[in-house]
Formats: C-alpha cells, sequence, structure tokens
C-alpha cells in the first residue's frame, strides 16, 4: 500500500513550526540554566575543596601504581607458598571478623530491641497523644542522622577502647534507623483488628502484641535483616576509632603501607558481606513468601 | 476508663472448646519454632557479650562518664574557631557535591556496560558488575583511608572516595534503568536510520534520565552525611575538626559541630526533595 504525505500550505505550517519551535527553545533554556548552575557549583566546589586538575593529572598514574602495588605476587609454580605468604596472618583475621559479626549482630539485636520499644509510640495510628509521639520521632531522627562513626567516636572516650563503644554506636544509630521504618509499617496496617481488640476489652499493650504484632513482624524481621547486613559493613570500620573488629589491623595496614595484607584484608571483607547478603536475602525471600502466602 | 469484659460460664466455654480446639491448644508448631529461634538467639547474645568483654561496671562508669561530657556539651560554643568551621563546612559540601558529580559521571559509561540489553555479551557485563560490586561493598570510610595514603591529606581524597563508591551505587541503578526501560523508541531511531550511539542519546536516555536526575539527588543527600565523616580518617571537611576536638575533650565545640552537621543534613535534605518531586512528580524514590 502506498502512502501519500500530505503537505499543509505554508501558511498553515508557519504557527505549528513556530510553536515547535518555541517549545524546544525552551526545553533548551531550562537545560542551560540547570548546566550553568552545576558549572557553577562544580568550580565552587573544587575552589573550596582545593582541587586542582593539573596537579591530579600529574599524579593521575599513582592511582593505578597503588592498586597495582597491593596486588600479592602470586607465581603459578609456587602457588601455595605464595598464598599462605599472601594470608600469613589468616587466624588472627578470621578471628577478627568473628568479632566484627558479633559486633554488628549485638548491635542489630539491640537496636531492633530499642526500635520495638519507640516504634509503637512513634506512629500515628496507635499513639493519639501528639507530645509522646513528637518526642519518639525527634529522638529517633537524632539518633539516625548522626553517623555511626560519631557516636564510636564518643564512646570510645567514654568506655574506652574496645568492641563496647562500637556495639553501642551501632545500636543507638539503628534504633533511629529502625525505628522510622518500624513506625510506617505499623503506620501502614489493618486497623481492624486492633478495633476488635479494644472492643473485647484489651488494654493498649494487649492490643498491641495481639493486634499489630502478628501483622507486622515479618516485615520488622526483613528490615532488621537488611539492617544487619548494612551492620557488619559498618563493624568492618568501627576499628578506625578503635572500637573493635577487623577495622584495627586494615587501618594498620594501609597507614604503614603492607601492601599485600590490604588487599587480603579487602577480600576478606568483601567476601564476608557478600556472603552474609545472600544468606539473608534467601532468608528474606523467605520470610516475603511467607507474609504474601498469608 | 474502665473496660467491659466478656465473661463465659463454663458451659458455655466448653461449647467453644469443642468448636474450635486449634485456638485453645498451649502449643503449636510455630509457637515452638519461635521460641527455640528466640532462645538461640538470646544464647548468641549472651555468648557475643561474653566473647567481646562486656562488663556491668565498665558500662556503668561509661555512662557516667557519658553524662558527665553531656553536662560539659551544654551550650555549644563554636570559641575563636567559627570561621575555621564555616570553611570545613564548604569544604564537606564540595566532598559531597563533586564526589557525586564525579561519580554520576563515570557511572554513565559503568552502568550502560553493566546492563543486560546494551551489552549482549554476558562475560562483559557480569565483569563490570563484578567491579561495580567491589567499589559499592568497600565502604566510603576504606576509600577514604587508601586515597588519603595516595593523594596526601586533604578534602580531595574525600571527593575520590565519595566518587568512587557512588560510581558503584548509581552505575547498579543506572543499569537496572536502562534494563526497564522501553526497547521500542531506540528500534524506531534504528529504522529510521539511526546508529547505536543515537539509539542511545534519542531513544534510551529521554527515558532514563529523570529516574536517574532523582537517584542522582538522592545520592547527594546521603553522600553529604557521608563526607562529614571522612575527615575522620583525614580526608578535610568537618569530620577532621570533630574527630581533633573529641580527641582533645572540647566539648562544646563537639556539640557544636554535631549541631551544624545536623543543621547541614536537614538543609540538604529539604532542598533535594523539592528538586526531586519537581523533576518527577511525588512518587517515592526505590531505597
Amino acid at each position: 500500500m502506498a502512502h501519500t504525505v500530505v503537505r499543509l500550505p505554508a501558511e498553515q505550517i508557519a504557527p505549528l513550526a513556530r510553536l515547535y519551535d518555541e517549545a524546544v527553545a525552551a526545553r533548551r533554556r531550562h537545560s542551560l540554566i540547570a548546566a550553568g548552575v552545576v558549572a557553577v557549583c562544580i568550580a565552587l566546589s573544587c575552589w573550596w575543596g582545593e582541587v586542582k586538575p593539573s596537579v591530579f593529572a600529574a599524579n593521575a598514574f599513582r592511582l593505578g601504581d597503588y592498586f597495582w602495588n597491593i596486588l600479592p605476587t602470586l607465581r603459578l609454580d609456587q602457588l601455595g607458598t605464595d598464598l599462605a605468604e599472601w594470608y600469613w596472618n589468616l587466624d588472627g583475621w578470621l578471628k577478627l571478623l568473628a568479632d566484627t559479626i558479633l559486633i554488628a549482630y549485638l548491635g542489630t539485636v539491640f537496636g531492633v530491641i530499642g526500635a520495638l520499644a519507640l516504634c509503637f509510640l512513634a506512629s500515628a495510628n496507635l499513639t493519639r497523644n501528639t507530645t509522646i509521639r513528637f518526642a519518639a520521632r525527634r529522638l529517633l531522627e537524632f539518633c539516625r542522622t548522626v553517623p555511626e562513626i560519631v557516636f564510636a567516636l564518643l564512646f570510645v572516650v567514654a568506655f574506652g577502647l574496645g568492641p563496647m563503644p562500637g556495639v553501642m554506636a551501632l545500636a543507638i544509630h539503628t534504633m533511629g534507623a529502625l525505628g522510622k521504618l518500624f513506625a510506617e509499617v505499623v503506620e501502614n496496617i489493618d486497623m481492624k483488628p486492633v478495633e476488635g481488640a479494644t472492643a473485647a476489652g484489651a488494654s493498649w499493650v494487649q492490643a498491641v502484641r495481639l493486634a499489630v504484632m502478628p501483622q507486622v513482624l515479618s516485615n520488622f524481621a526483613s528490615y532488621g535483616l537488611l539492617r544487619f547486613e548494612i551492620n557488619v559493613r559498618e563493624a568492618a570500620i568501627m576499628g578506625f576509632v578503635g572500637a573493635g573488629g577487623i577495622g584495627q589491623d586494615l587501618v594498620e595496614a594501609i597507614r604503614k603501607f603492607y601492601y599485600s595484607d590490604v588487599s587480603a584484608i579487602l577480600l576478606l571483607i568483601i567476601a564476608t558481606v557478600t556472603i552474609i547478603d545472600l544468606v539473608t536475602e534467601r532468608i528474606r525471600h523467605r520470610l516475603i513468601s511467607m507474609e504474601a502466602g498469608r | 476508663m474502665n473496660r467491659a469484659r466478656l465473661a463465659f460460664d463454663p458451659a458455655e466455654q466448653a461449647r467453644l472448646k469443642a468448636l474450635y480446639p486449634q485456638h485453645f491448644r498451649a502449643t503449636d508448631a510455630g509457637r515452638i519454632t519461635g521460641w527455640v529461634l528466640l532462645g538461640g538467639m538470646a544464647l548468641l547474645v549472651a555468648y557475643a557479650l561474653w566473647h567481646l568483654g562486656f562488663s556491668l561496671a565498665r558500662i556503668g562508669t561509661g555512662l557516667a562518664q557519658l553524662f558527665h561530657f553531656l553536662t560539659l556539651m551544654m551550650p555549644p560554643d563554636p570559641g575563636k574557631q567559627l570561621p575555621l568551621y564555616m570553611h570545613a563546612l564548604g569544604e564537606t559540601l564540595a566532598i559531597a557535591f563533586l564526589g557525586t558529580f564525579a561519580g554520576a559521571v563515570l557511572a554513565l559509561p559503568f552502568g550502560l556496560l553493566a546492563a543486560k540489553n546494551v551489552v549482549r555479551n554476558p562475560l562483559i557485563h557480569t565483569l563490570v558488575r563484578r567491579v561495580l560490586d567491589v567499589f559499592r561493598g568497600v565502604d566510603k570510610l576504606i576509600w577514604a583511608l587508601i586515597y588519603v595514603t595516595v593523594v596526601g591529606l586533604g578534602p580531595f581524597a574525600g571527593i575520590l572516595a565519595i566518587a568512587t563508591s557512588s560510581i558503584g551505587e548509581l552505575g547498579k541503578l543506572f543499569s537496572e534503568a536502562v534494563e526497564a526501560s522501553d526497547h521500542k523508541p531506540v528500534e524506531g531511531i534504528t529504522a529510521s536510520g539511526g546508529g547505536p550511539l543515537e539509539g542511545v542519546r534519542f531513544g534510551l536516555f529521554p527515558q532514563v534520565l529523570p529516574v536517574l536526575a532523582s537517584q542522582i539527588l538522592y545520592y547527594f543527600e546521603s553522600n553529604s552525611r557521608q563526607s562529614t565523616i571522612v575527615g575522620i580518617v583525614g580526608a578535610g571537611g568537618l569530620g577532621l575538626h570533630l574527630a581533633e576536638q573529641i580527641r582533645i575533650l572540647e566539648w562544646q565545640k563537639v556539640s557544636f559541630l554535631i549541631l551544624m552537621m545536623l543543621i547541614m543534613v536537614a538543609v540538604i535534605d529539604f532542598i533535594s526533595s523539592r528538586l526531586r518531586f519537581a523533576i518527577i512528580g511525588r512518587r517515592s524514590v526505590r531505597v
């Protein structure tokens, strides 16, 4: 089938074409303004952040050099001994890794307990009293906004070196982060069971326990597991400020240029994090399918 | 408020028990598993507490110390250091902005290479994905520490650290956006004689750019939080002063610096969420 292209007379096309051109020009203007703002911000940041492109270009090869240096020397004909040399301190590192996971676990457990205690107070549908709700929300917000490592710095000074301040820092931050998520879950529940429980004479605590908990438990567990993954990553850096875990050996290796140790510990951390991610992901999928199957 | 309670006479109770035996059983399988799980977790907690050397005495003295510090923190006061801290705040913002920007720019090619429907070769896109995983899986503070040893102390190391992590995060998101995009516009452009690059530029970018822009803004928010702490390992910004003041126990300055961080984060959150809504409307960003 042959198509014929209809061509409108010039006087009809002109206004349409003009409208089109105007629309395109407006979009171009917007993009140009946005690009200009970004460019100004970049220039300001470069000046403020002491970035000198020329210096960077001259030293860029050092980046590659460093990553080349931390790679171990592995020769095929003596692979066993080279590997053994690369992981000379495997026992010590594995102990520290176990510590790291325990720190993350304890921090997550205590954080979840704190979040459980506060999330019902911070959710609009269970707590009618605005003062309590406001206080709970602000407290959670503060705990969530201050980074873990800052809490860790403070606690190391107060409690002394070791895993304890690390656990506490993780617990407080976890409480803030999970409390918000938990409260959102609670605000999305079906209120009918709560009304039923209250109608049958349940107190506030009983209503939460028997009407709210069954609805939110699997979601809470899933969020808790997600947070555990994040906390393992965080626990790995707690050692930077002296709060236990594998971080203390990593910081030493980087600062003292023990090149092969850096890559060995980094690989261990990446492997641990990956394994924990995979395991928790499988558990989470089962939890979610349980939720869907109900 | 006094609550009415339902009370059944014994005969009625027996009738209900006969009707619904499952609700009167003391235990069932699910409940037992629940208790076993809880018991196991509690045991592990006890072991961890013992293994990591928790002691009530230390907790007591530590809490007393902490309370003492809190009283010393009031009121927040920068002393004579205010100009210095303002400069550090600017540095922190610069680290967050440049880090996010550089990360986003470099994430574009990585994201394209990691997308299944752009690069057909499974070897290449899985390899690129693993690289992105490494960038993302190593914490920003570790990157900062590494870059401090490579390029020296100062904000530049922080910028590189934030950028490296952002490549991993944004590259992954970008490749997912590309994979979720509609392929028909690209086919149309190929059909009307466009090359592969034109297909990406006119068929793909208009679809993924709004999504990507909102994600970049979202990461700018989280990077502004992170850029306050890279200073702890010497990579410039507010964290540098914070770590220093905590070490020399200048508590009023510490509380002032924490206050600065909180205000900065709140302001950035406000601005960037407004911008995000302007770009993609009131849809929530998937975290």
